[in-house]
């Protein structure tokens, strides 16, 4: 500790795992936008990352509780936010919106989409997976022309409010934090945009990460029309967010309150690895001249690929950062002002470097599990695109 | 007809939904405490769990009540104002049952000095010295009597 | 033993809180006590205030406080000149063992007891995502131990830094104002044990209440009024470079 704080406050109250949750709900928002680009906005570019994107965006909401239950004293006790939710608190809100989201949106999407998939492999197959997939029919084979008509236009409308619902998911985190008026580096009305936004460009970047990676793993050729307007819209998502994030900087700096000489302090002291180097240059200025170099530039499919692939990393590892710096950084500081603590990560503690580890792991697993079980591509796909009059 | 056949799937859907929300109306009413809600947006029963905390600082007003002679001697010197337990510690247990339980000593040594050792941060007014110079490593209680520490132009008050 | 009428006017209201308090049993049971009667604060008189640590000591015994961790602290300032962006505070082991002499010399210097401001528009009871920290009818904030799931978002949301997080009880944890005692008609363990009327419980409701009296007659501050929290700790002499 350094300088004076509270006595209360030396000790870190949200350690990393409160780091990994909006990172990973970030994710979920982002890959759901994409998906729902193609969907509402008729970007048929986009179309291959489609149903990748939607699982991308389940297999990390179905993670993002977990850091939050290794956290809390009594994760025993969770269930109290859903029995007597406290109206006036934004965390017991989300408890439902994401409840909202993962049922009434995603869960609900992807059955709609997958639905003559499930129905043909409930037929196709046999023994536990036969079983398995005659679950998700809850019980109706009625793929006819009509019934898949309408499972299109409710799929369309449930994206359609799936779009508000993904913005509220992650813009509710960042009220969460932004709703704090204790607390001058979290206190912003610009937190749930910069949070939205954010979220978006990571979730973008891991889903064309992901459709880079599973067309090597699978040795199929990569669609570069796809791959080319899902960088655009990276792109084009990251001016915004970095618009964004520099009006809350622009603004702090300019104004100086009576907390700026302290965090401005802190920026430069113990946050200056993971806020200027990692954040802003490695994060975000990098990706964010690459992708413009692409859009400017003409360069070769193979070149492009490198610049993308590279770009949307470091994109990752610069909004992960981000949100170490939000969390971590608005506890390192004292409220009085006058002193700094540090932040120290057990490696094997429940809330500790390896169960952070475990859980960025986990969803990949989860992924892996679900591609397996609703494949994105294969046969049924194909089928699937042809009878939409897509070749 | 065929409209309906064609969306026989959603209904299906749609009940399942239903039958969570059913599941998790009636969860609610078994689940939650009976007594939240009684006061406001808190489990009532709590208010009772707080307050049946037993007491360890019984309070001057108990301590005069068997102990008037110090009292006496307290309210006539410059002490008058500081409670009993202020140097003697928490007493509710001795209150409650004087036979059995006694309170110890206080350690003058380190008692005295927490309050009257000098400090620039203290009130000027406050009476303050340098324990050491002051004390000469006597204790306090060598020339103070504690419950009327004070001294007049003839010696003890 | 003889007693003068000095003394016998001392010794009878004495007498006569001893003798309610054997008339409602068992100290235990507070049958008597109505919430809506009362309106919980507290006077901090930093002209008083002689950084003893009492306050904290018995605080930690009377309500069982884990060490290292804090339900009432006092801080100690030093204000060079006029640079009161600029105080240099210091508060070891939350001044528990009383403060050591400073070689800071010159400047204003003082101490500032802090604790839980029971506030009347607490953002801590706003964002407990359940309702296990609440307002009391009395204007007591409290933490209900069996119900919260120890998430710490009161914590986050406390401007004054007066919440922990309970090591062994796994909850957030916080001054109750001696609920179990002010209930009962005791004063706190804190102002119980301060030598110097630094702390003085008062009831807002009260007339008569003489604390009551001296914020209408003394200038007196909340802590971060900027943050409008309606805190009901009011300090007399408090110096603006009090963070």
């Amino acid at each position: 500790m350094e300088g004076f704080m509270y006595p209360n406050e030396v000790e870190l109250q949200w350690s990393v795992l409160i780091v990994l949750y909006p990172f990973l709900t970030g994710l979920v928002a982002g890959a759901f936008i994409l998906a729902s680009l193609e969907r509402v906005f008729r970007v048929q570019a986009v179309r291959p990352t489609y149903r990748l994107a939607l699982l991308t965006a389940l297999a990390f909401l179905l993670v993002a509780p977990l850091p939050l239950q290794l956290h809390l004293g009594h994760p025993e006790r969770s269930l109290e936010m859903y029995l007597t939710p406290h109206r006036a608190s934004a965390m017991a809100m989300f408890g439902f919106v994401y409840l909202w989201y993962l049922m009434a949106v995603l869960l609900v999407e992807i059955w709609l989409d997958y639905r003559r998939d499930i129905v043909l492999m409930a037929q196709g197959s046999t023994g536990i997976r036969r079983q398995l997939y005659r679950l998700l029919t809850l019980g109706s084979y009625n793929i006819s022309p009509g019934a898949l008509h309408i499972d299109d236009r409710v799929g369309w409308v449930i994206t359609l409010v799936g779009i508000p619902s993904a913005f509220l998911l992650h813009g509710y985190v960042g009220f969460i934090f932004g709703s704090v008026k204790a607390n001058p580096w979290w206190s912003t009305p610009l937190m749930p945009v910069v949070f939205l936004f954010s979220a978006m460009v990571s979730g973008i970047a891991l889903v064309l990460l992901v459709y880079m990676a599973t067309s090597a793993i699978r040795g199929k050729p990569i669609d570069m029309r796809c791959l080319d307007t899902t960088a655009r819209y990276l792109f084009y998502t990251f001016v915004i967010d970095f618009t964004m994030e520099m009006l809350d900087l622009i603004h702090r700096i300019y104004e100086a309150d009576e907390s700026f000489r302290s965090l401005d302090f802190m920026v430069h002291s113990r946050l200056f690895f993971s806020q200027i180097v990692l954040q802003i240059f490695v994060g975000t200025v990098t990706p964010l001249a690459l992708l413009a170099a692409t859009q400017l530039l003409k360069f070769a499919e193979q070149v492009r690929k490198w610049i993308y692939a590279t770009a949307a990393t470091l994109t990752i590892i610069g909004i992960f950062a981000m949100r170490w710096n939000v969390v971590i950084g608005g506890q390192l500081f004292s409220k009085s002002f006058l002193g700094y603590t540090t932040y120290k990560v057990g490696f094997v503690a429940r809330e500790g470097l390896l169960s952070a580890i475990a859980l960025m792991i986990l969803p990949f697993a989860i992924l892996l599990v679900l591609i397996k079980i609703l494949p994105p591509w294969g046969e049924a796909r194909a089928t699937t695109m042809q009878a939409d009059g897509i070749d | 007809m065929d409209k309906f056949r064609d969306s026989a799937h959603l209904i299906r859907l749609a009940a399942v939904f239903m039958l969570g929300a059913m599941v998790f109306v009636a969860l609610r009413t078994v689940v939650i405490p009976k007594s939240f809600g009684r006061y406001g947006f808190y489990r009532g029963d709590a208010l009772q769990e707080i307050t049946s905390r037993p007491v360890a600082y019984a309070g001057h007003d108990t301590c005069e009540g068997c102990h008037p002679d110090v009292l006496a001697v307290k309210s006539k010197g410059v002490h008058a104002h500081v409670n009993c337990e202020s140097c003697h510690g928490p007493q509710a247990r001795h209150a409650d049952d004087p036979g059995s339980v006694k309170p110890s000593r206080p350690d003058v040594a380190k008692l005295c000095v927490r309050c009257h050792s000098e400090n620039i941060a203290k009130p000027s007014g406050f009476p303050q010295v340098d324990p050491k110079e002051h004390a000469q490593s006597q204790a306090c209680n060598a020339c103070h009597q504690p419950h009327s520490p004070g001294f007049d132009g003839e010696g003890q008050k | 033993m003889t007693l003068n009428r000095r003394q016998i006017l001392l010794l009878l209201p004495a007498a006569a809180v001893a003798w309610e308090f054997v008339l409602a049993g068992t100290p235990e049971e507070s049958p008597n006590y109505k919430s809506s009667e009362h309106w919980w604060g507290m006077l901090l008189d930093i002209t008083k205030c002689i950084g003893c640590g009492s306050c904290v000591r018995a605080c930690t015994m009377e309500n069982d406080v884990p060490a290292g961790y804090f339900r009432t602290w006092v801080e100690r300032y030093h204000v060079s000149d006029w640079h009161i962006e600029n105080p240099i505070v210091d508060s070891p082991n939350g001044g528990a063992d009383g403060f050591l002499q400073s070689n800071l010399t010159g400047g204003k210097n003082f101490f500032v007891p802090k604790l839980c401001n029971h506030c009347s528009d607490s953002p801590c009871t706003q964002v407990c995502p359940v309702g296990a920290t609440f307002h009391t009818d009395d204007g007591v904030v409290l933490i209900d131990y069996n119900y919260c799931l120890g998430c710490r978002y009161c914590i986050q949301a406390c401007p004054y830094g007066c919440r922990f997080f309970h090591p062994e009880r796994h909850t957030a944890e916080k001054c109750t104002l001696c609920y179990h005692r002010i209930t009962k008609g005791l004063t706190t363990a804190c102002c119980e044990s301060c030598p110097t009327g630094a702390r003085q419980l008062a009831d807002l409701k009260n007339p008569k209440d003489p604390i009551h009296e001296f914020l209408k007659t003394h200038t007196v501050q909340v802590l971060k009024p900027h943050l409008a929290t309606g805190a009901k700790m009011f300090y007399n002499g408090l110096d603006g470079s009090v963070r």
